[in-house]
């Protein structure tokens, strides 16, 4: 009596549970190797199911265990003797080395590092965990999906009034030709033909005879093959589709003129990478448009914006002018949550940082819910500007606007580790929240 | 008419049923096994994973050590260090065993063989399973853990629950009843308990505790004392299970808590025959499923390419390196279980007149299985091989000793593998495998419950080895969570 039990359909990951309450117990590890894993990778790896590599600390399980290192005496059998006879020595190996490795091991207790590989997504989780897209937080919760009527091709049922007469009409020509049904052209022929015998002399009545059963099946075949059938009959269909209604575009705008080098471009890259990751995965519908300017402005692909090169002069205004174009062009206020972040080196032509805080001020920060500004500095440069208050013309310019609208910020990053507190400060949840 | 079962790699429901009923009918008719009922169960390679990090249990409680196993695992598996196992077994009545759906028809014979079989008689028989784990209550008693854990969680909170399961995961060694039998966990007894307990609360329940400033507790509840239980009433000392003194006396934990020690105890007891007789239960299974899948090949009952197959996978099994290969991390248990028990039978069938000398009761006696039987019923590792370790098993593994003292720099040759050796190495091999020796042997020795309540442990040092200092400390801080006051640790000389 024996049963065989097909377990393969069984849920599998009985074991999450405790995944997750291992991460959340190695938390402070994860998120230290988490952080300095994205910090040496490539950009486009970021968002990669990796191999994390944590201290054992703090996930390690003691136990009691004998020493026999420090003091004391023991015997122990070896298996595969090679040609050794009793009062033979062997030195001890190296401590921490080959044995001594795998005795530690062996007794779950090695101070060796823990690795395992993470998903994507609980690397994202870690890394956003307390990100939030400002403000958006409130319009999120109110957010109940629109229903909206669209278009679902067509159908042979449905209102009279949402006939599609040209679909209707070909299908009755079709079928109207495939049964050969007399058209009023045909009749009309035959009845002036049957006119003219009549009148003829002298009378063909065998003639006549013809003509009038010609006319007569042609008039009842009219009958039978209807001008318009049931069958030819199309309607229009719409079915009822949900619509997200917090939807959010985020413009990504981009300084690439002369004046940035490899160094400044890299680093904002960096920046955007981060900003494009936590949309994707924040937002169910976010559309990113990337703006990259130089003397002009010119919107570009994702791929562009981030690698190819171009050269010019700098004049900021041009970007926020394009971004002004483009959201009047496709995103409406009314259905769209707007952000915006800027990186730049802070150079722009002379007179040219008084035009783009009068295009913020008047245009752009009324419809934004949120602006974000990086400035990318060298280290030297860092140390110059060491408060706030100092800097490059834009940066002045912009702490005007700071200082007008509390969803204006501005920040400064010099080198890739700035990246990270920059991007917590920029997003904290608090903020959101107020 | 072929008599073969299956002549092709894949598997399905009615080959695995033909096959079983050949195997049972050899193990029943042929080697005369006494067995559980089986339940086989098919499951994939994920599952496995999943049953690996629960400790090979079915159900088990919910704690990160367990998603951290998984997490390792998973790593060494993907990155292909580490096969699974081809089957897990389960100590209990039925006895559960699970194959991996990816086996080949040979595969899932043979570990039908060593699992449904070889296990199994073993786990039924042995003096120690009989004695010390309770097969037929145990799948109830995790249903029951896993309930009760997940319910403190939702009152406690996580991080409370987890405390203290890591404190009494620290223990879990120090947790077991090595020389006298256990008290039986029946479910009833343990529900009957909590139920008193919770009256306890509820009568005790005052409306001014709820006054304390934040971080005093309310006196928690004194322990029940169970009339029915043994132990109970005057602290008996020196207490060698420290999760049970600790349990019983602790005058801080509350009722929960001390509910949680005694199912980690009660697990780690589960568990400890199965420390104990690493050696001697995969011997046995390796044997078994070595004796059927031979007489089913001798029976024409598979064809010469299973047996091959099968050859390949148990000479891995139980493949030896030496001491000074990259791959040794210790004795195969699989290896010399099996190497001794196949010994056995030899010296039974086929003596050699110093088998005869050293083992007369017998050699060339002929009954193998009962001599087999006998041993698996009647032994565990370390007496097995104290009294079975042949002088050609010694040779065939090339076993020395060796003498080492910590303050010497080198280890020195004592014994080896020859007429002078012989029993000097098979006792001392016998040592290695005695879990009491290897654990560290530390007890209770005084709690000072009406002065200043400071618990004092002793370890009692075995040839003048001490505690790994580190981990000794690390170890402490749980055991004075637990406890909520000082605990003192000494070691001295045995």
């Amino acid at each position: 009596m024996t049963h065989f039990i097909d377990r393969r359909l069984n849920p599998k990951g009985k074991s999450l549970g405790n995944r997750q309450r291992f991460l959340r117990r190695a938390r402070t590890q994860i998120r230290e190797a988490v952080q300095k894993s994205l910090k040496d990778a490539a950009v486009a790896d970021i968002g990669k199911e990796r191999k994390i590599k944590i201290s054992a600390r703090g996930t390690n399980e003691p136990r009691f265990r004998l020493d026999p290192r420090t003091s004391g005496e023991r015997d122990f059998v070896l298996p595969g003797n090679k040609d050794f006879t009793p009062g033979d020595t062997i030195d001890k190996p190296k401590t921490g080395a080959g044995q001594g490795g795998k005795e530690a091991s062996d007794s779950g207790e090695g101070e060796d590092d823990f690795e395992f590989t993470m998903t994507q997504e609980e690397i994202l989780d870690i890394f956003f965990e307390d990100l939030e897209l400002p403000n958006l937080v409130r319009t999120t919760l109110k957010e109940t999906p629109n229903k909206v009527w669209r278009r679902a091709g067509i159908s042979t049922s449905g209102a009279p009034t949402q006939i599609n007469l040209l679909r209707t009409m070909r299908n009755s020509f079709g079928r109207r030709l495939a049964l050969k049904r007399p058209s009023q052209a045909d009749i009309d022929h035959l009845q002036s033909e049957l006119d003219r015998a009549e009148q003829e002399t002298p009378t063909s009545d065998e003639k006549i005879a013809v003509l009038k059963e010609q006319l007569a099946r042609a008039n009842a075949k009219r009958k039978w093959v209807g001008f318009i059938d049931p069958i030819d009959v199309r309607f229009n269909s719409f079915v009822e589709q949900p619509v997200p209604t917090s939807q959010a575009v985020m413009f990504c705008l981009m300084d690439v003129s002369g004046s940035m080098g490899e160094r400044e471009k890299d680093l904002a890259k960096r920046f955007y990478m981060l900003l494009h990751l936590f949309l994707k995965r924040r937002y169910k519908k976010v559309d990113v448009v990337f703006i990259r300017h130089t003397h002009d402005a010119q919107e570009v692909d994702e791929q562009e914006f981030f690698y190819s090169r171009q050269s010019g002069g700098t004049i900021v205004s041009t970007a926020l002018d394009k971004m002004l174009e483009i959201q009047k062009e496709r995103y409406a206020t009314a259905d769209w949550n707007i952000y915006a972040a800027q990186a730049s080196d802070g150079y722009t032509q002379s007179g040219d940082a008084r035009h783009c805080v009068d295009l913020l001020n008047q245009a752009i920060m009324p419809l934004c819910q949120y602006y974000a500004y990086i400035e990318i500095l060298d280290e030297r440069e860092m140390e110059v500007f060491a408060s706030e208050d100092s800097g490059a013309e834009l940066w002045r310019a912009y702490r005007t606007v700071a200082e007008e609208w509390p969803n204006f910020a501005t920040k400064r990053i010099a080198k890739p580790s700035d990246i990270f507190p920059v991007f917590h400060e920029l997003f904290k949840k608090s903020e959101a929240a107020g | 008419m072929t008599k073969l079962l299956f002549s092709e790699p894949e598997w399905d429901f009615a080959t695995l049923d033909r096959t079983y009923k050949a195997i049972e009918e050899i193990a029943l008719n042929d080697l005369k096994l006494d067995v559980y009922p089986n339940q086989i169960e098919v499951i994939s390679s994920e599952q496995m994973l999943d049953a690996y990090s629960s400790l090979a249990m079915p159900l088990m409680y919910n704690h990160w050590s367990f998603g951290k196993l998984f997490a390792r695992e998973e790593v060494l598996y993907r990155m292909g260090y580490s096969a699974l196992a081809y089957e897990i077994v389960i100590n209990s009545s039925p006895c559960i065993s699970y194959l991996l759906e990816e086996n080949t028809m040979t595969m899932q014979a043979l570990v039908m063989a060593h699992a449904a079989f070889g296990h199994n008689h073993f786990f039924k028989n042995n003096y120690l399973f009989r004695q010390w784990t309770n097969a037929e209550s145990i799948l109830d008693y995790l249903a029951f853990a896993k309930k009760y854990i997940a319910a403190c969680e939702e009152r406690h909170g996580r991080d409370e629950v987890e405390a203290t399961l890591d404190s009494a995961h620290a223990l879990m060694d120090q947790g077991v009843f090595r020389y006298r039998r256990p008290p039986k966990p029946s479910r009833d007894r343990v529900l009957e308990k909590r139920r008193r307990r919770a009256q306890y609360d509820e009568e005790a329940y005052n409306e001014l505790w709820r006054t304390l400033p934040a971080g005093v507790e309310p006196p928690s509840a004194p322990p029940v004392v169970d009339p029915e239980d043994e132990f109970s009433g005057e602290m008996k000392l020196p207490e060698e299970n420290l999760l049970y003194f600790i349990e019983k006396n602790s005058p801080t934990l509350k009722a929960w808590q001390r509910e949680t020690l005694r199912i980690v105890r009660n697990l780690s007891q589960y568990f400890y025959p199965q420390r104990q007789l690493k050696v001697m239960n995969e011997g046995c299974a390796t044997f078994v499923h070595y004796t059927i899948m031979n007489l089913l090949f001798d029976r024409g009952l598979i064809t010469e390419g299973s047996w091959m197959e099968f050859m390949h996978s148990h000479t891995s099994v139980v493949f030896q390196p030496d001491f000074n290969d990259r791959r040794y991390s210790g004795f195969n248990p699989y290896a010399l279980g099996y190497g001794m028990m196949a010994d056995i039978r030899r010296i039974c069938e086929d003596p050699t007149p110093e088998d005869r000398d050293w083992f007369p009761e017998f050699a060339g006696k002929g009954a193998w299985i009962d001599t087999l039987k006998t041993a698996w019923a009647n032994y565990r590792d370390e007496s097995f091989i104290e009294q079975f370790l042949s002088p050609k098993v010694m040779r065939d593994f090339r076993l020395f000793a060796l003498y080492d003292k910590a303050d010497e720099s080198v280890y020195k040759v004592s014994d080896i593998h020859n007429e002078s050796g012989y029993r000097a190495v098979r006792s001392k091999l016998a040592r290695q495998f005695d879990a009491s020796t290897a654990d560290p042997n530390i007890q209770v020795v005084s709690a000072d419950l009406k002065g200043n309540r400071t618990l004092h442990l002793a370890h009692n040092m075995h040839r003048g080895v001490p505690l790994h200092n580190q981990t000794k400390e690390l170890v402490l801080a749980h055991v004075e969570r637990l406890w909520g006051h000082d605990v003192k640790l000494e070691e001295q000389a045995a």
